[in-house]
């Protein structure tokens, strides 16, 4: 089911990957978790060549188009977000649920309106950070990347839109929606924003038994649409068994 | 320009909660019936468990007629009024499709504000500024009406007074009734039986709320499965009691009501004489008229109250049954607002149920105790529910322990996220001089008409309503075991709400009320208006089943006096 495994992988893709390749090559090929991986400092590149999940050789890396940031822009969202619901010791955040490929989708549809100031605040921190760090933000360490959204959400920094704290509540709302919504829209990715929090996931019946059990019930792992009934293969059958006047 | 269509005997503007339920009672005295509704047929494979979907981005809501022509609201006459969200749904079953379920009956003392207020605490503790009144009749003449519909629609709730017999599981304080509820009510939930056990040793009378959803097997639509995606996602199995899933379908079985869909009208016509002879509505490219001897309103309060500001003639040349000047007047939204929110030691277990699935508490609302020493009138109704979805558990308060962001707050969601509640505290809250609805004169919906825009905040009353209540949730999250307990402010504009009232007022007097007793305009006598906009006072309840229960009394009345109205 593509709930279950909500972004397409192709493993030769991810054999031909060059070992070490440079930022420019690997977004060319769309593949932004090896991107990440290179952009966010030293840090990151520990924890994905010591994570099974991004590492080239033993998982498959994802291919992901960028249907509207720039290949700099994912980039400089990407360690925002692994700031704001960072990959520590406590287990993977959204790095691992890809919340930036859920926001890239998002900005393509439903949050359009919000591209404009994603482009004009993603420039303005990057350019604070070379003025400040000698380096764009994404680049710098994540001590650093810390202060600077910190100082975006105190609205310290200028020129974002349509200000600091109003980009910093858009792209942290965006984030969270990005790690916990459901994985049919690109994030939560295996399910670890809900794993996260001990969501024991999507059910069409909840028993007392189950309500009981609280974070106990062992989580499903399922997409609603991993439920026949609300896709648009079962919507058509149905609309076809019953004549397609299915008033109520 | 507009086509012609064939007479009919009743159009009814909207087919949401009031005018689903009116249609049943009309078609069964064997009147011809057409339903114009904004909105199309949903079903429940719509109603996937989705919380992006439903939630964030407001589907199916946020695509609809009346996302198109939301209210502006400003608090007073000298601000700029800003546009917002509509928060009403167009469907066929309206935002009864994806609503709380929450069906009260109001409260005895709702009925007659002002005439027990001055009995018990004299002439001067109505608000000065408020234009409320007694409503037309009491509390006694419409139980009847709340019966048939609980009995109609399918609500599960425990009764705390059948025949003056009261029964303390049930609210002991509401109103006489004649029969118990159908269904039992639903189950309760580890969290809620926290609550209540703390209420009682509080000497609190807590019980289980009302709701319009099947407790149980109930004509033929299966009990609530607590899967935790009602508000807003709607019954994949219809237990919510939807019009769309009851009233309507039998008021179509009797071959006496078509439902015209996706269906914009734009005009109630009156000829010279005052009488209402059809509507003119807009469905794709095609205008039509639809002729019919009555026209029942029943598309939400504030569409209600535009489509007769829209509709001028000659006979009313400032709107339909406006010639009194009371069309949007008396306007209020219900205080729902200003939670409190806490924080337990231990996981709730809330990631299933929903919002009707409730403890409530009624010993503060209304005049259920003693105001002597107290600056209000009125009070409010406590209710902690079992609600919880991821996307919206990881935005919860941190409680000021943390930072919004980042690894100590990861940390923080990790361990609380089913350890927060949110209060629903519904207040008492009046009608006053200077909060009413008119036109927009600068915002136009797509088709170059106004859009409604609301003047109105609430005042000192509602304010320290919302302070006193907000004292008493927090005593009751404390004894319960909260850890840290937060307050949201007080509130200041009325904004558009899933709870608004007033603009079309129900009462005696022609100077102050445009519709009569039954419902009907005193300036149009084949025009009836049914939902929120005739009630003249809120409650400390949701008003759903009230205005279900108005409109199937105005349907029953327009049936029986056929002849004289429609003549």
């Amino acid at each position: 089911m593509a709930s279950k495994n909500p972004i397409k992988n192709n493993d030769k893709q991810a054999a031909d990957q060059p070992l070490d390749p440079s930022r420019r090559n690997l977004l060319k090929t769309a593949s932004i978790v090896g991107a990440a991986a290179v952009g966010s400092g030293a840090a990151r590149n520990v924890i994905a060549q010591d994570s099974p999940r991004s590492s080239a050789s033993s998982s498959p890396i994802a291919r992901e188009a960028l249907e509207v940031l720039t290949a700099e822009e994912a980039e400089t969202l990407e360690a925002i977000c692994d700031c704001l619901i960072p990959s520590d010791e406590n287990g993977p955040g959204a790095f691992e649920a890809r919340a930036v490929h859920y926001i890239d989708r998002a900005l393509a549809s439903h949050n359009k309106s919000a591209r404009e100031n994603y482009m004009v605040s993603l420039e303005a921190i990057n350019n604070y950070s070379k003025q400040t760090r000698g380096k764009p933000f994404y680049r710098l360490i994540k001590d650093y990347q810390n202060s600077i959204l910190a100082g975006v959400q105190s609205n310290k920094v200028p020129g974002c839109a349509p200000s600091g704290s109003g980009f910093f509540n858009t792209v942290r709302n965006h984030t969270i929606d990005g790690t916990f919504c459901d994985p049919y829209y690109g994030g939560n990715q295996n399910f670890v924003g809900w794993d996260m929090i001990r969501y024991p996931g999507i059910r069409l019946s909840a028993s007392e038994t189950d309500v009981a059990q609280g974070a106990a019930l062992e989580p499903n792992h399922q997409s609603a649409y991993d439920h026949d009934t609300y896709t648009k293969m079962a919507s058509n059958t149905a609309m076809n068994q019953r004549g397609g006047s299915d008033n109520a | 320009m507009h086509k012609n269509l064939p007479k009919t005997d009743v159009v009814i503007i909207g087919m949401g909660a009031a005018g689903g339920v009116a249609a049943l009672p009309l078609t069964n005295a064997g009147l011809k019936v057409i339903g114009i509704e904004a909105g199309g047929w949903l079903s429940p494979r719509d109603f996937a468990p989705d919380e992006l979907r439903n939630g964030a981005r407001n589907w199916p809501q946020a695509v609809q007629k009346a996302a198109t022509e939301a209210p502006t609201v400003r608090a007073t006459s000298d601000q700029k009024a800003v546009q917002g969200g509509h928060p009403m749904m167009n469907a066929v079953g309206g935002t009864t499709m994806h609503y709380w379920a929450q069906s009260w009956r109001l409260n005895p003392w709702d009925f007659n504000v002002v005439s027990a207020t001055r009995e018990r605490y004299g002439v001067n503790r109505i608000p000065t500024d408020s234009t409320v009144e007694d409503w037309p009749f009491g509390y006694e003449e419409l139980e009847p009406y709340y019966e048939k519909v609980e009995y109609a629609v399918g609500i599960s709730g425990q009764a705390g007074n059948v025949h003056g017999r009261i029964n303390s599981t049930g609210n002991i304080f509401e109103g006489e009734r004649q029969s118990e509820y159908p269904m039992r009510p639903l189950r309760a939930s580890p969290f809620t039986d926290l609550m209540s056990e703390a209420a009682q040793r509080l000497d609190w009378n807590p019980f289980q709320g009302p709701a319009a959803i099947t407790s149980e097997l109930y004509d033929g639509r299966p009990p609530c499965q607590y899967h935790g995606f009602c508000n807003k996602g709607g019954c994949h199995v219809r237990s919510k009691s939807s019009t769309a899933f009851t009233t309507i379908p039998k008021a179509a079985d009797t071959g006496n009501l078509d439902v015209v869909t996706y269906a914009r009208v734009t005009n109630i016509v009156a000829d010279h004489n005052g009488k209402v002879t059809g509507v003119d509505y807009i469905r794709g490219d095609e205008a039509f008229f639809q002729p019919a001897d009555v026209v029942l309103v029943a598309s939400y309060a504030y569409e209600n109250v535009r489509l007769l500001q829209l509709s001028k003639s000659r006979a009313f040349p400032n709107g339909l049954s406006n010639n009194a000047g009371q069309v949007g007047r008396h306007y209020l939204s219900h205080h729902q607002g200003s939670p409190v929110i806490a924080l337990f030691p231990r996981d709730l277990h809330n990631w299933y149920g929903l919002p009707a699935q409730g403890v409530a508490i009624d010993d503060w609302a209304d005049d259920n105790f003693d105001h002597r020493d107290l600056d209000f009138i009125g009070g409010a109704n406590l209710w902690a529910h079992t609600d919880r979805k991821p996307m919206g558990a990881a935005k919860m308060s941190t409680f000021g322990l943390v930072r919004n962001w980042g690894s100590e707050w990861k940390k923080f969601i990790m361990e609380n996220a089913d350890r927060s509640n949110m209060a629903y505290i519904q207040k008492t809250t009046l009608p006053y001089e200077g909060n009413y609805l008119d036109l927009d004169p600068n915002v136009k919906d797509p088709m170059g008409f106004p859009v409604t825009r609301i003047t109105a905040r609430y005042r000192e009353n509602e304010l320290r309503i919302a302070e006193f209540s907000q004292d008493k949730m927090e005593e009751w999250y404390r004894e319960a075991g909260a850890i840290e307990v937060q307050r949201t402010g007080l509130g200041n504009a009325m904004g558009a709400s899933t709870h608004a009232y007033g603009g079309t007022r129900m009462g005696n007097n022609t100077e102050t009320n445009v519709v009569n007793r039954w419902g009907f305009s005193h300036e149009v006598p084949n025009l009836g208006i049914l939902g929120a906009s005739v009630m003249g006072t809120s409650g400390a309840r949701n008003p759903t089943l009230t205005v279900q229960a108005l409109s199937w009394r105005t349907a029953e009345y327009l049936a029986n006096n056929w002849r004289s109205i429609a003549g």
